[in-house]
């Protein structure tokens, strides 16, 4: 859990963050949102000092972050940023072994936590581990920049725009590759983007920054049916809501008893991707089958309509 | 294969300065067109070999120190703290730059005396401006999200420098050591006029005999190691900056 007290960031006469105020559910991804300049970056950095606050507190699992030196502080919180930032000097192996380097883990432990890592992120860990990241594809060193932060098991993980530098296939690999990670180690997840898409799609929760204060700060539902201000609403984007709003379920969610014709959706798709799927095969229902294959039943263009309305 | 040839050649021109240096009697007829009758062709008022391995101590001496002091300042400049101090480092190495080693060699020798010692200082002095320089542009230049990263993953103030910021600017770093080495290599020959041990002394008993081959076989060996001196740090710059995937 981290809790953040009227947490303030003056640079000179410049309020960056003012006084801003928010909790963060233990094993939870809660995504931070603003446009450029709104003290989105600021406030993330802050929670790792990785910038000093000028006034507020932040706890993280009750104890103050200022308990303990910056340094061994950022040893316990993940953090992977846009354009990875891997040490081109090390290898693969090297990058992700950083932190537990640091924290003098011995050698054998090392080996099998990068070995592990790098086999959940889906890179053979005898082929990738001794290459240097110049090496590998954009989407290669994104994940192994993610397996770096995760190296010492942090409870939790800051992410800076980590899909900001990756075309959009690769990104959205990525961000469904970042829900199963955040559900296999239950991290708790806090992450800055300017990407509404992206915000809609992993948060369990949305902060709004603009100059420097939240705005609101919900679960993604909460925000689509009641924005608090017109910022959050032309944000979001007003004909953008009711796909917004699908984004959110997955398709299993939407399924009805039934049975449908033509080509089966997986049920861990977003109602997004149902509906888009119903409307390019010209059919009024699919069937929805779960990840072993089972029938579980089917979406209907109707049904999603209906979730898609606005909520009473 | 297209670093083949000219390190063949390299090869050929280190075995020849190693033969040459070892046992110069076998290159007299090459020489004796180059002198008068009855003039020595080859120098003899002391071992070649010598010569050139003090020659080379006294470079690489003064170029170390040069770099200890330079790389120093850089680190310092380049920290918060120091920050201040760089327009101070700056005029001080370029003071040491501006100052013709002549003129140093006249001063120093008054205060310490005939020998290495004045010779070791303007070394020094002229040595401390290509590595500051080019110190100060690794280590100013690195990319943010690299020195962000190493923040980030939780390395203090000292293993940021020593374990990702030095590595990375090693490869520049080098190259303002092999100028200042290859300068040195040249400068150091005038040490021989206050009687430091260099291959200028081979050069000098030339001018003073108007003997041809003295100066050209001193100049050629401190050209010959300049060269081949000058190429094993590119080598081992260009290895360095390779697996850094900077290339």
């Amino acid at each position: 859990m981290i809790e953040i007290e009227n947490i303030t960031k003056r640079y000179g006469d410049n309020t960056v963050v003012d006084t801003v105020s928010m909790t963060v559910e233990p094993h939870t991804i809660t995504v931070i949102v603003g446009t450029s300049g709104s003290g989105k970056t600021t406030l993330m950095r802050m929670i790792n000092r990785l910038v000093e606050p000028s006034e507020g507190m932040i706890r993280i699992d009750g104890a103050d972050n200022r308990s303990i030196p910056g340094y061994e502080l950022r040893r316990h919180i993940g953090y992977a940023i846009q354009g990875h930032g891997l040490f081109p000097h090390r290898t693969v192996g090297e990058n992700i072994a950083t932190v537990p380097t640091l924290l003098g883990w011995d050698k054998k432990r090392i080996a099998a936590k990068v070995e592990e890592l790098l086999t959940l992120f889906q890179l053979d860990p005898s082929a990738f581990g001794p290459r240097y990241p110049h090496e590998l594809s954009g989407g290669q060193q994104q994940r192994v920049g993610v397996a770096r932060a995760l190296a010492a098991e942090p409870n939790i993980l800051l992410m800076d725009e980590p899909f900001g530098a990756l075309d959009p296939v690769i990104r959205a690999k990525a961000q469904d590759d970042l829900l199963a990670i955040q559900k296999h180690f239950g991290t708790t997840i806090v992450l800055v983007t300017h990407d509404m898409e992206e915000a809609f799609h992993l948060a369990d929760k949305i902060a709004v920054m603009d100059k420097g204060r939240i705005v609101q700060c919900a679960a993604p539902e909460e925000m689509l049916v009641n924005p608090a201000t017109d910022f959050v609403e032309t944000l979001i984007g007003t004909e953008e809501r009711p796909f917004r709003l699908l984004s959110i379920g997955t398709a299993g969610d939407a399924a009805e008893a039934g049975e449908a014709q033509g080509e089966p959706i997986a049920a861990s798709l977003s109602q997004r991707e149902a509906l888009s799927s119903l409307l390019w095969s010209g059919r009024e229902a699919l069937p929805v089958v779960g990840s072993d294959g089972a029938p579980l039943g089917r979406v209907t263009l109707a049904g999603l309509a209906r979730r898609a309305a606005r909520p009473q | 294969m297209r670093r083949f040839l000219p390190n063949l050649l390299r090869l050929a021109a280190l075995i020849l300065l190693i033969a040459f240096l070892v046992r110069p009697e076998l290159f007299e007829p090459l020489l004796k067109p180059l002198v008068q009758a009855n003039a020595p062709a080859i120098y003899n008022q002391g071992s070649l070999l010598s010569l050139t391995l003090s020659h080379l101590a006294t470079v690489f001496t003064a170029t170390f120190a040069a770099t200890l002091v330079a790389v120093g300042l850089a680190i310092l400049v380049t920290r918060p703290v120091g920050a201040e101090f760089l327009p101070l480092s700056r005029s001080l190495v370029n003071i040491g730059q501006t100052f013709p080693p002549v003129a140093v060699l006249a001063l120093a020798v008054p205060i310490v005396g005939f020998g290495e010692k004045p010779t070791l200082i303007a070394l020094f002095l002229y040595g401390l401006l290509p590595v500051f320089e080019n110190a100060m542009t690794g280590l100013s230049t690195l990319p943010k999200a690299i020195v962000e990263a190493a923040r980030g993953t939780g390395m203090t103030a000292w293993q940021q420098l020593t374990r990702v910021e030095l590595p990375l600017a090693l490869p520049v770093i080098l190259a303002g050591i092999r100028l200042s080495v290859t300068i040195s290599l040249a400068t150091a020959t005038i040490g021989s006029t206050v009687a430091a041990k260099t291959l200028g002394e081979v050069i000098i008993a030339g001018l003073q005999s108007n003997n041809l081959a003295f100066v050209l076989q001193g100049g050629v060996v401190v050209a010959v190691l300049a060269v081949l001196i000058y190429d094993a740090f590119s080598a081992v710059e260009r290895a360095l900056a390779r697996r850094a995937g900077r290339v």
